[in-house]
């Protein structure tokens, strides 16, 4: 096998191909050959979540994944979310508002979870977002508001009154 | 002047909270030149052992290998690693017992050799083709077994591994004890080795330009990292250039020398060619810093009124291989006792003590976390032995309000500590659960607890606090402002913002761009983030300089409005009149006129250094209710109170974070995290976040926070330390609730499974069958 492979995938919106070491992760090839710099490095074992994207929609460490299995997949990072003239989704907006960030290491790939989350479009309970939320590691904020920023968004897009 | 004008004591965004939500703000792997060689590091596995060869053979062979260097190729200049300023005075400066690749190993991770290659995979191949040939020595992992004779030598010029030891008395100790009717209360009380588990690991990157070396790093503390990489490498600290971009999180570790000083050092060993290093995980649990792991022996005196008589106050503090923070941490530790609870007959007694651990170093609450669990475990022990209600014992022997300490200055100007606990109370519902509560039987119990901290917000007198700050007008009449403290993702570019927006007048926050990145090149020189002192020592020089920069904007503005500089004032980004209010100008007019006169043109700038010579007390306690599963042996969390005096907030939402973030470093102190050593081998066991139980967003209740805004006198803006004090009450107070709920006072932390196991069984709570069969 030879250690350089084409890779084809669409990523953030956008078919692209790649020539990539068939050892590299998705995060390398994500940060060095895309400077997609939101995807972060904190474990490389896939523990911290930090380097977390979606693929077909689903929230994956791109840590453990390997680029090569990219090949034919919608991959999405924050900076996809950001829009055209820097305008912020709805989730970025509530982190902003709920003081969810800090360092602002982890928000990324809390983000893209949340997205996840947000677009399965149900109704979850505190217990069962902190469960899907829990993939992800978090030294500065404590998870208190991250949950209310993910929480607060879930109801806005759900039409639901927001009483807490 | 109006409420609606201050600047300060509002819950504005972030200032870099836009860029951190798109993902575009910088760390420094962000900024990392893609032709960097990878340095990676040869780590010891041995805990104690002096290298006699390392052979470099096999991994200068691989390809893409571009250098090797050991401990046999660094120069010998010993240096100092902790994050102080430095000291003037020799007998006051940090130990310098590490170089930048060690012959002499002392701990199971100690960096014995690196290799820098063209890539990642090359050098870790590298590493691994290193063969070190070691002499191994005995190892000692605890603290008071370092001290006994024959024990295991460390460092030679510190005899039976005391690195130092202090203490104090007061009063008449052995006299007040023999009181007559005297209630005594002993405890041994111990904490475990933890690390800060930022999330982004530390690393760095250095190269070389016009002679003079540039290192770009996750540091919390530029402009001391120059002096030690200087230091270690034997150059001129002008000869380095520290530039700090955004940081993913620091707690203290980042508060010291970690691996700057040799990747300058390698740069300077390929021709200046750039260099990184990156730690990953496992060597940021390891080969970084760690919290001092703490004994404590405390023995209280009580009279029959409930009153403290006499107390006498030991501790071991593990100090690790290197001395890093050293005894700083343990002397903070021992002295915060005699403050806290005063009494008269006192004795005190620490010792910091080298062991074969991984260096100890600073990490939120720098010795406090630690105190504080020993100190409210005991006085905690103390009301029960006296049948009292912990809160009322506390409020009757906790430091009162007028209480001066002589050596620091500080006054506790208000009754902090009572009503702290008095709102901490009312919003956990005390008094009803505390009754509720207080005959649990059965195998789910429930329990509430409370513990209380002081912390001082800075290090005056004991080290040099000063703050410096430049600020400059732009042409839009906003103001560009340099700070030397750092922002690390507590928020304090936007506290820092917020202040200079109040001082000089302008519309709003938003209208001072804060250089959240320090150049030690150009950057005033401050000391950077630690001792939660930041917004205090920056409250300090922003106010002096935006004075300064006021001055100087009503000066030129007199030749423009032909008013006294005495009358006019800046309000909302405008030059007014203070009796009448009239708007005279814009700040965007006077500096676009300053700028561009064509007889007077003037660059309005400021710039001024401050040395505080103050401290403050802050204040607060924690209250949590808990549920503890007999059967299971857990315990969890079911509520959590924290209540701050940290005076004026400057930024509400900002301050309830910090709170937030220091109650989950304290449940994991208090139930879950530690790192485990191999008692054979000497080596770590869990040094990854699967193994080590960092606290996840599972293990936690809602996080609730408070505070009590009594304005500090000392300080411009009225503000004290809030970045460490969350971490100190929450252990304790989980150790005080699960006292009430099982009636069982646990003395070492973690409170996890493995603990309560041993304590429930030893209580009779559980039947252990295979204990009897043995």
């Amino acid at each position: 096998m030879s250690q350089y492979k084409i890779v084809h995938f669409n990523l953030n919106g956008k078919d692209v191909e790649k020539v990539v070491d068939v050892r590299a992760s998705l995060t390398d090839m994500l940060r060095n050959d895309f400077r997609l710099t939101s995807v972060k490095k904190g474990c490389e074992v896939g523990e911290c979540g930090a380097c977390n994207v979606l693929i077909d929609g689903e929230a994956f460490n791109s840590c453990i994944y390997l680029a090569v299995w990219a090949e034919g997949k919608q991959i999405r990072t924050l900076e996809g979310l950001t829009g055209p003239n820097g305008e912020l989704s709805d989730i970025q907006q509530a982190f902003l508002d709920e003081t969810a960030i800090q360092c602002g290491f982890c928000t990324p790939g809390f983000i893209m979870t949340a997205v996840e989350i947000l677009e399965a479009g149900k109704l979850y309970s505190d217990e069962e977002l902190r469960k899907l939320l829990s993939g992800h590691l978090c030294r500065c904020t404590g998870y208190e508001n991250i949950l209310r920023a993910v929480k607060k968004t879930m109801y806005r897009r759900l039409g639901l009154p927001i009483d807490f | 002047m109006n409420e609606s004008l201050h600047k300060v004591g509002r819950s504005e965004i972030r200032v870099d909270g836009y860029d951190k939500v798109t993902g575009r703000t910088k760390y420094y792997e962000d900024r990392m030149p893609p032709e960097a060689l990878y340095v990676r590091i040869k780590h010891a596995e041995k805990a104690h052992a002096i290298v006699k060869a390392v052979d470099k053979s096999r991994a200068e062979a691989i390809p893409g290998v571009v250098k090797v260097l050991s401990c046999f190729d660094v120069p010998d200049l010993p240096f100092p690693t902790a994050g102080h300023p430095w000291s003037m005075d020799p007998g006051h400066q940090d130990v310098a017992d590490r170089h930048l690749l060690n012959r002499h190993v002392r701990y199971w991770g100690d960096d014995v050799a690196v290799v820098i290659a063209e890539n990642e995979v090359a050098a870790n191949q590298g590493v691994r083709a290193l063969t070190v040939e070691y002499e191994e020595l005995p190892f000692v992992l605890d603290a008071q077994k370092a001290m006994e004779p024959g024990a295991p030598q460390l460092h030679e010029r510190f005899p039976n591994n005391i690195l130092k030891h202090t203490d104090y008395r007061r009063g008449d100790y052995r006299a007040a004890i023999r009181e007559p009717g005297l209630v005594k209360v002993e405890g041994w009380y111990e904490t475990p080795t933890v690390q800060h588990a930022h999330i982004e690991n530390h690393g760095c990157f250095a190269w070389m330009e016009n002679g003079r070396i540039t290192v770009v790093s996750s540091t919390q503390i530029p402009h001391i990292i120059r002096r030690v990489v200087g230091q270690a490498l034997g150059r001129p600290w002008a000869d380095i250039q520290i530039v700090k971009p955004y940081i993913g999180g620091g707690f203290g570790n980042k508060q010291d020398a970690l691996y700057e000083p040799l990747c300058a050092w390698c740069c300077t060993q390929v021709g200046g060619r750039p260099v990184r290093i990156d730690c990953a995980r496992e060597e940021t649990f390891v080969s970084n810093r760690v919290r001092h792991a703490i004994r404590f022996h405390i023995v209280t005196w009580l009279r029959p009124d409930a009153t403290i008589a006499a107390r006498k106050v030991e501790l071991w503090s593990n100090q690790g291989a290197y001395a890093s923070h050293g005894h700083s941490i343990a002397a903070k530790a021992v002295n915060s006792f005699p403050q806290h609870y005063p009494c008269e007959n006192m004795e005190g007694d620490a010792w910091t003590v080298y062991t074969n651990r991984p260096a100890a170093g600073a990490m939120r609450g720098y010795g406090m976390p630690q105190a504080s669990f020993a100190d409210e475990a005991n006085i905690e022990d103390c009301a029960r032995a006296m049948g009292m209600d912990p809160v009322e014992f506390r409020r009757l022997n906790v430091m009162p309000q007028g209480f001066h300490d002589a050596f620091s200055g500080n006054t506790n100007y208000y009754d902090s500590f009572r009503q702290c606990m008095d709102r901490g109370a009312q919003l956990i519902d005390y008094a009803r659960k505390r009754e509720e509560y207080s005959h649990e039987s059965g195998n789910i119990r429930r329990g509430i607890g409370v513990a209380t901290f002081w912390y001082n917000t800075a290090v005056y007198p004991i080290s040099l606090e000063t703050s410096s700050n430049r600020m400059l007008l732009n042409l839009d009449g906003s103001v560009t402002m340099q700070c030397g403290e750092t922002e690390i993702g507590q928020g304090a570019d936007t506290a820092y913002a917020q202040m200079a927006a109040e001082a000089i007048g302008l519309a709003s926050y938003r209208d001072v761009h804060v250089v959240s990145c320090q150049d030690t090149d150009i950057t005033p020189t401050g000391l950077g983030a630690y001792a939660s002192r930041q917004t205090y020592v920056a409250g300090f020089s922003i106010r002096q300089t935006a004075g300064l920069l006021k001055e100087k904007i009503l000066k030129y503005a007199q030749a423009l409005t032909r008013q006294s500089p005495e009358v006019m004032d800046i309000a909302d980004g405008k030059i007014v009149r203070k009796v009448d209010g009239a708007v005279l100008m814009s700040l965007k007019e006077l500096a676009m006129t300053a700028q561009y006169d064509p007889v007077h043109s003037e660059h309005i700038t400021a710039e001024s250094t401050y040395t505080i010579r103050n401290n403050a007390y802050s204040f607060g306690c924690t209250f949590a209710e808990v549920e503890v599963d007999i059967q299971m042996c857990k315990a969890q969390v079911k509520r959590i109170v924290n209540v701050h005096d940290c005076g004026s907030l400057i930024n509400p939402a900002l301050a309830e974070a910090q709170v937030h973030g220091g109650q989950s470093m304290a449940i994991g102190f208090g139930l879950s995290e530690q790192l485990l050593f191999d008692e054979k081998t000497g080596r770590p066991l869990n040094n990854n976040l699967l193994d080590y139980k960092l606290s996840t967003f599972m293990d936690h209740p809602r996080l609730e926070a408070d505070f009590i805004e009594n304005p500090e006198p000392t300080s411009p803006f009225g503000t004290k330390a809030l970045g460490e004090p969350p971490a100190c009450s929450g252990a304790p107070a989980i150790r005080n609730a699960i006292l009430q709920a099982t009636g069982v006072a646990v003395d070492k932390l973690p409170i996890n499974p493995h603990t309560l196991f041993a304590e429930f069984t030893k209580a009779g709570l559980i039947h252990d069958p295979w204990r009897e069969e043995v």
